[in-house]
């Protein structure tokens, strides 16, 4: 099929990455302590980008030849 | 707010809507942006056989990771500890490995549309329209018991309502099946496959981090085995390695796991009869592997599933293993309970309105509760509610009810009691999405490999051969839409029903116990007949009921549960020691018939289909697939031998 799956793949977990990254800068500490005091929202999403740049990565990079 | 100290609803931030739309947004995007692919009818229905092996392996897997199964391992883990991997290390890899190797030529080679259009070429029409219709009717149900667990899911834990959260989900599922086909489905599922590790890898993190490791989970666990009762998780105790050992309670007998099951029906029954019976002849798996875009690589499709499958238990069991462990050490965690009955809801706030004293108001409540209540919180919580300006609604009192009385544990809730206890706004929204993706997904899944069996296996084959490719396609389509509409049905059938829904259940367990029989003698056996698969395969079925109506778990009551056909005869039914040894065995049972009729019958019967015929078929008619051309260590022979030697090191590992 024409459609490179990685490439949604890619676009959804850097979106949602940045929403929780950006998200866990700006709330405050008090709302971590059911996560055992870790800022889950900073530290996962940072994550999700990581991934989700991989795979934009490997969707986008020019095809290598034969 | 204090008359809300005791409900227990999730409330979700902007945050938590915002992953969820972008999902629903993506997955839309993905059927619209391949529109423009869906041609004919085999874009529509197969995907062309287009698509690379990882894509369709990771959705053969994603396939069967539906929601119930996230939902049931993590409440087998809870119960059983981690014996319930065996559901994977036995009762999935070797059937994945022997699928890619042995099954997987015939099926892909034979250029068969699905699993019954196999059985069409192979033995005759009789055969494929057991098969087909009994596949139909059962896609049909599973989507609709998965889209009922949803809507009552979202209705509970947010509030929406039962009917638009129902069908504004089928909505979103119809509309990206409609636009993508079967390619849609596939690409969701391996979103949501990721959706659901990268959702519920943090809450294990953080479980197992709460408790202080995995050396200090077996030590919680140690104290679980000896002592369940406490729990209320099982009525006798066990050796130390009960939940912590896979296969040494096992070898010690039925009486010493608390699955209550033997070694042989584990093996055997688990192992052999239903694992291969499902992975290997299930239209909804098989079908994945079916539009990979070569052999090559529809052989690597279950090679590639079998990876992730070997290490989905740290995901899917680990967390139910963490929840007793948690509520054995008093971590501020307690095991969800089972919702009350309404009659319950409706006598407590009678009772509390007439603002009688907690003894009375207990005395009210337990009687339709039908369990008891902790006296010091209970008498606080009517205390609570008869001080409230206004009379409590349903769900907290449900809520309070949960907390402050002996309701039995609920399972199936361990895996969203996590997620409630660990995830702030944010992570809350990824792991709930993971778990809609999920329930939407494992729709998808039947419906598109529905409208497939509908239109090639029933329609054209029956109804209407002969037809334009574009009327096939336009089928297709409206099979979609009646799939979607059929499993909504089911849905509100299984609401109302729910007893009904057990017991069609149960004809689907019968129908599915002997299927591998016939696949197998199929495939590796040339002289089965077409009399010979048809007759075997409904003596096996009805062996199944036979057998259930014959026997009884301990402490089950006769009826949906077996034991009818002894109750009518008026003999004792033959007592297993769980339900799940019941299970295994019936398999065995419905198997060894199906498997020695049809050898019986098809050398009384004479052979149709010629040499010619069976080419590409049959085992010993179709020449070796030479792998010559990929290198040694890909070959799917050399693959499968390396993933079957890391599945038994996990099990010594954890032996």
């Amino acid at each position: 099929m024409g459609l490179d799956i990685r490439l949604p793949i890619g676009l959804m977990f850097t979106l949602i990455g940045l929403l929780l990254f950006i998200y866990g800068l700006v709330t405050p500490a008090a709302m971590y302590q059911c996560s055992l005091g870790i800022n889950v929202n900073l530290k996962w999403g940072l994550v999700l980008v990581v991934f989700g740049a991989a795979m934009l990565y490997s969707a986008l990079r020019p095809e290598k030849k034969k | 707010m204090p008359h809300l100290l005791f409900a227990d609803a999730v409330h979700l931030a902007w945050i938590d809507y915002t992953i969820l739309i972008a999902y629903t947004l993506f997955v839309i995007g993905i059927g619209f942006a391949l529109k423009r692919y869906m041609k004919t009818s085999a874009d529509f229905l197969t995907s062309g056989r287009s698509i690379p092996a990882w894509v369709t392996g990771l959705a053969f897997m994603s396939a069967n990771l539906g929601a119930l199964e996230l939902v049931g391992m993590a409440a087998s883990g809870a119960k059983y500890g981690i014996s319930t991997a065996h559901f994977y290390w036995v009762g999935a890899i070797p059937a994945m490995i022997f699928l890619a190797i042995f099954m997987m030529p015939f099926y892909y080679g034979s250029k068969a549309r699905s699993v019954p259009e196999y059985l069409k070429m192979r033995f005759d029409e009789r055969v494929r329209a057991l098969n087909s219709l009994t596949f139909a009717v059962m896609t049909v149900f599973a989507s609709g018991i998965s889209m009922n667990a949803l809507a009552k899911l979202l209705n509970q834990l947010l509030g929406w309502d039962y009917h638009v959260a129902l069908w504004v989900c089928s909505g979103v599922v119809l509309l990206y099946v409609l636009k993508g086909g079967l390619t849609s489905a596939i690409y969701t599922e391996v979103l949501q496959f990721f959706m659901i590790v990268l959702g519920f890898a943090p809450v294990v993190y953080l479980g197992l981090k709460d408790i202080g490791g995995y050396g200090h989970l077996k030590v919680a666990l140690e104290k679980v085995a000896t002592n369940p009762m406490a729990l209320d998780l099982n009525s006798k105790a066990f050796a130390p390695d009960a939940w912590t050992s896979a296969w040494k309670p096992l070898l010690a007998g039925p009486a010493h796991n608390p699955m209550g099951v033997d070694i042989f029906a584990m093996v055997f029954g688990l192992g052999f009869v239903l694992s291969f019976g499902y992975w290997c002849t299930n239209f909804l798996v098989v079908q994945r592997a079916m539009a990979a875009r070569n052999m090559t690589a529809a052989r690597n499709t279950p090679l590639i599933a079998a990876v992730p499958k070997m290490l989905m238990p740290v995901l899917v069991i680990l967390p139910g293993m963490l929840a007793v462990g948690l509520a054995a050490l008093d971590k501020g965690y307690t095991m969800p309970k089972a919702a009350p009955a309404d009659a319950a809801i409706v006598a407590f706030q009678q009772a509390t309105a007439a603002k009688l004293p907690p003894a009375d108001v207990a005395k009210a409540v337990t009687a339709k509760l039908g369990a008891t209540v902790n006296e010091p919180q209970f008498a606080a919580f009517v205390a609570q509610a008869e001080a409230a300006p206004k009379p409590l609604a349903n769900n907290e009192v449900a809520a309070g009810l949960q907390k402050t009385t002996n309701l039995p544990n609920d399972y199936d809730g361990v895996i969203l009691s996590l997620v409630k206890k660990y995830c702030p706004s944010g992570l809350l929204g990824l792991a709930l999405t993971a778990l809609l993706a999920s329930f939407m997904s494992g729709m998808a899944g039947n419906v598109t490999a529905f409208n497939t069996v509908w239109t090639y296996d029933l329609y054209q084959a029956y109804m209407a051969p002969n037809k334009s490719d574009s009327h096939y396609a336009w089928m297709g389509r409206f099979a979609t839409v009646a799939g979607i509409l059929l499993s909504i049905a089911c849905a509100y059938f299984a609401r109302s029903f729910n007893n009904a829904m057990d017991v069609v259940q149960l004809v689907f367990g019968f129908v599915n116990a002997p299927l591998f029989a016939t696949f197998l003698l199929g495939m590796f056996w040339a002289r089965t007949t077409g009399t010979g698969a048809f007759l075997g395969l409904l003596a096996g079925t009805a062996t199944s009921a036979v057998f259930h109506g014959l026997t009884l778990a301990t402490g089950n009551a006769v009826g949906v549960k077996g034991g009818y056909f002894a109750h009518l005869i008026g003999i004792q039914p033959f007592p297993f020691p769980s339900e799940m040894a019941q299970n295994f065995w019936l398999a065995i049972f419905a198997f060894s018939v199906c498997l020695l009729l049809t050898i019986g019958i098809s050398l009384a019967t004479r052979q149709t289909k010629s040499k010619e015929d069976l080419r590409g078929l049959v085992y010993s008619l179709t020449p070796r697939l030479r792998d010559e051309s990929v290198p040694w260590y890909a070959r799917p022979a050399f693959v499968g031998v390396i993933l079957l030697a890391c599945c038994v090191i996990l099990n010594i590992i954890f032996f």
